[in-house]
C-alpha cells in the first residue's frame, strides 16, 4: 500500500512539472465545451450534446495522458528499474490510477461546473453527473494503462487512441439512436462503456435518478476493473 | 568488485538483466546472494543501473532519489539521509533541486547510478556506468566503487573499456554470449604475456576465435 502511495505521489510530482498536461486535462475539455455552447447559442442543442461531451472528454483525455505516460515509463528504462525493486505490479497500476484518479476528480468538477455555467441544463442529481464523469476519467486511465502494454513506442501509444476511443464515440448512440443501428453495430454499442456513460448522463440531464442509471454505472465500473486487471496482467517483470 | 568485460553484443547486458531478474527466457540455474535470481526477497538487496540513464527526466535529482529510496523500503528520515549521502557520493551536491532533463548526459548517468545506490543494496549491478564520462569523473567514480566495496557492497560492473579491468578484483570476459575467461587482472597479464589489459583481452578473444575455428 505504501508503495502504491509512493507511486501516486511520484506521478503527481511529475505532473507538477508538466503544465501542458495539466492544461490538457483541465482546460481543454472546458474550451471545447465552450466552443459547442457558443456555436449553438440560444438553441437547445447543448442540453442534448452537453452530456455527451461531459462523458466523452474525460475518457478521451485521460486515455491519451495515461497511455503516453506509461509508455514513456517503458521506453525510458524506468519501468525496467522499477521491476528490480520491491514494487509490485499492482502497486504501479494502482499508483497511476490513484494519481490520475485524483486529477479526474478535479477534472469532473471543473468540466461539469463549466458545462452548467455555459448553460447545460441538468434536471437530475448533479452529484451523479460528477460521479459518472469521474468514472469515465478513471476508465480512460485504466484503458490507457492496458493499451500502453501493446504499444512499443510513444507514437504507437497515441495511435491506440483512435483505435480504442473513436469506435466508442461512433457507436455510443450520438450519431444514430441505438435501436436504429444495424444489428451488429447495436451489439457493439451495448458492449462499449462510453455508450453507458453517455446514456446515463443524458438520462440524468433529463431528470432521471439513481435507480435509472445504476445499471449503466455498474457496467462502467466493470469495465474499469477489467481494464485494470488487464493492465496488471500485461505488465511483465521479465522482458526480452 | 567483479568486472564484466567484452565487446558490444557479447551478452553483458543480458547477463546483468538475468541477475537482477528482468530478463525473459532464462534457462539453467542462476543464484544471487544464495537465492534464485529474480526472487522477490532479492529486490531489497540488489541495485541495478541500466546502461542508459533510467530516471525520471521531469523530476528533480532529489525527487528521483527519494522515490527510489522509498521503493527500497527506507522510511522518510532514513530516505532523506540516504539521498543526501548518495548525492554527495556522486558529486551532484550543486544539482539537488535541478530537474533531471536539464542536466548534462554525464550528470544524468550519475543520477541513475545514485538511484541504484540509494537503497543501500548488498549487490550493485552497474551496466557501463562510466561510458561517455570524462577521465576525471571516471577516476572519481572508480574510487567511489572502491569505497563501496570497502563498506561491504558487492559490485558487478560491466565495461568495454579494457583499462578499467585493472581496477577490479575479479574479471569475467565474455564474447558472443559465452564466458571466455574468469580471472584476475594479474593472472590475465601473466597468462597472456601481454603488456596491458587491452592487448591481453584481444589475445584471449583471438584464442577463443581460433579454438572455434579449429573445432569446425
Amino acid at each position: 500500500m505504501s508503495l502504491t502511495l509512493a507511486t501516486a505521489r511520484r506521478v503527481l510530482a511529475q505532473l507538477r512539472h508538466d503544465h501542458r498536461t495539466v492544461a490538457l486535462i483541465l482546460i481543454l475539455p472546458c474550451a471545447l465545451l465552450g466552443l459547442v455552447a457558443w456555436m449553438f447559442h440560444g438553441t437547445p442543442v447543448l442540453d442534448q450534446f452537453g452530456p455527451v461531451l461531459v462523458g466523452f472528454f474525460p475518457l478521451f483525455v485521460m486515455f491519451l495522458v495515461t497511455s503516453v505516460a506509461t509508455q514513456r515509463e517503458r521506453s525510458s528504462g524506468t519501468l525496467e528499474r522499477l521491476m528490480t525493486t520491491p514494487l509490485r505490479k499492482g502497486d504501479l497500476v494502482a499508483g497511476y490510477a490513484l494519481a490520475f484518479g485524483g486529477l479526474a476528480v478535479v477534472q469532473a468538477f471543473v468540466v461539469v461546473g463549466f458545462a452548467l455555467a455555459v448553460g447545460m441544463d441538468v434536471k437530475g442529481s448533479l452529484g451523479l453527473v460528477v460521479a459518472v464523469a469521474l468514472l469515465d476519467a478513471v476508465l480512460g486511465c485504466t484503458l490507457g494503462l492496458a493499451a500502453s502494454a501493446v504499444a512499443r513506442t510513444e507514437f504507437q501509444a497515441v495511435q491506440m487512441m483512435p483505435l480504442v476511443i473513436i469506435p466508442q464515440l461512433i457507436t455510443c448512440g450520438v450519431l444514430m439512436p441505438r435501436d436504429q443501428m444495424p444489428q451488429v453495430l447495436e451489439w457493439i454499442s451495448r458492449v462499449m462503456p462510453l455508450t453507458y456513460a453517455v446514456e446515463s448522463l443524458q438520462q440524468l440531464a433529463g431528470g432521471a435518478g439513481w435507480a435509472d442509471v445504476r445499471g449503466a454505472i455498474g457496467v462502467i465500473v466493470l469495465w474499469i476493473v477489467g481494464a485494470a486487471v488487464l493492465g496488471v496482467a500485461t505488465l511483465r517483470r521479465r522482458t526480452e | 568488485m567483479t568486472g564484466l568485460l567484452g565487446p558490444s553484443g557479447a551478452g553483458k547486458t543480458t547477463l546483468m538483466r538475468a541477475i537482477v531478474g528482468v530478463q525473459e527466457q532464462v534457462t539453467g540455474e542462476l543464484t544471487v546472494l544464495g537465492e534464485p535470481a529474480g526472487s522477490p526477497g532479492l529486490r531489497h538487496r540488489v541495485g541495478y543501473a541500466t546502461q542508459a540513464a533510467s530516471v525520471y527526466g521531469d523530476l528533480t535529482v532529489a525527487q528521483n532519489l527519494h522515490h527510489f529510496a522509498t521503493l527500497a523500503g527506507l522510511g522518510r528520515p532514513a530516505a532523506r539521509l540516504a539521498v543526501g549521502e548518495v548525492i554527495e557520493a556522486v558529486g551532484l551536491g550543486d544539482n539537488t533541486r535541478q530537474v533531471v532533463s536539464t542536466l548534462s548526459g554525464g550528470e544524468r548517468s550519475r543520477v541513475s547510478l545514485a538511484a541504484a545506490l540509494v537503497g543501500r543494496p548488498s549487490l550493485l549491478v552497474l551496466d557501463e556506468p562510466t561510458v561517455g564520462l570524462d577521465p576525471v569523473l571516471r577516476r572519481d567514480l572508480w574510487s567511489l566503487f572502491h569505497r563501496l566495496v570497502a563498506d561491504g557492497h558487492t559490485l558487478l560492473v560491466s565495461s568495454h573499456v579494457m583499462d578499467e579491468a585493472t581496477r577490479c578484483d575479479r574479471l569475467l570476459l565474455m564474447r558472443a554470449g559465452g564466458l571466455v575467461a574468469d580471472t584476475t587482472p594479474d593472472d590475465l597479464l601473466a597468462q597472456t604475456g601481454a603488456p596491458d589489459a587491452e592487448r591481453a583481452f584481444l589475445t584471449l578473444i583471438d584464442r577463443a576465435r581460433s579454438a572455434e575455428g579449429g573445432a569446425r
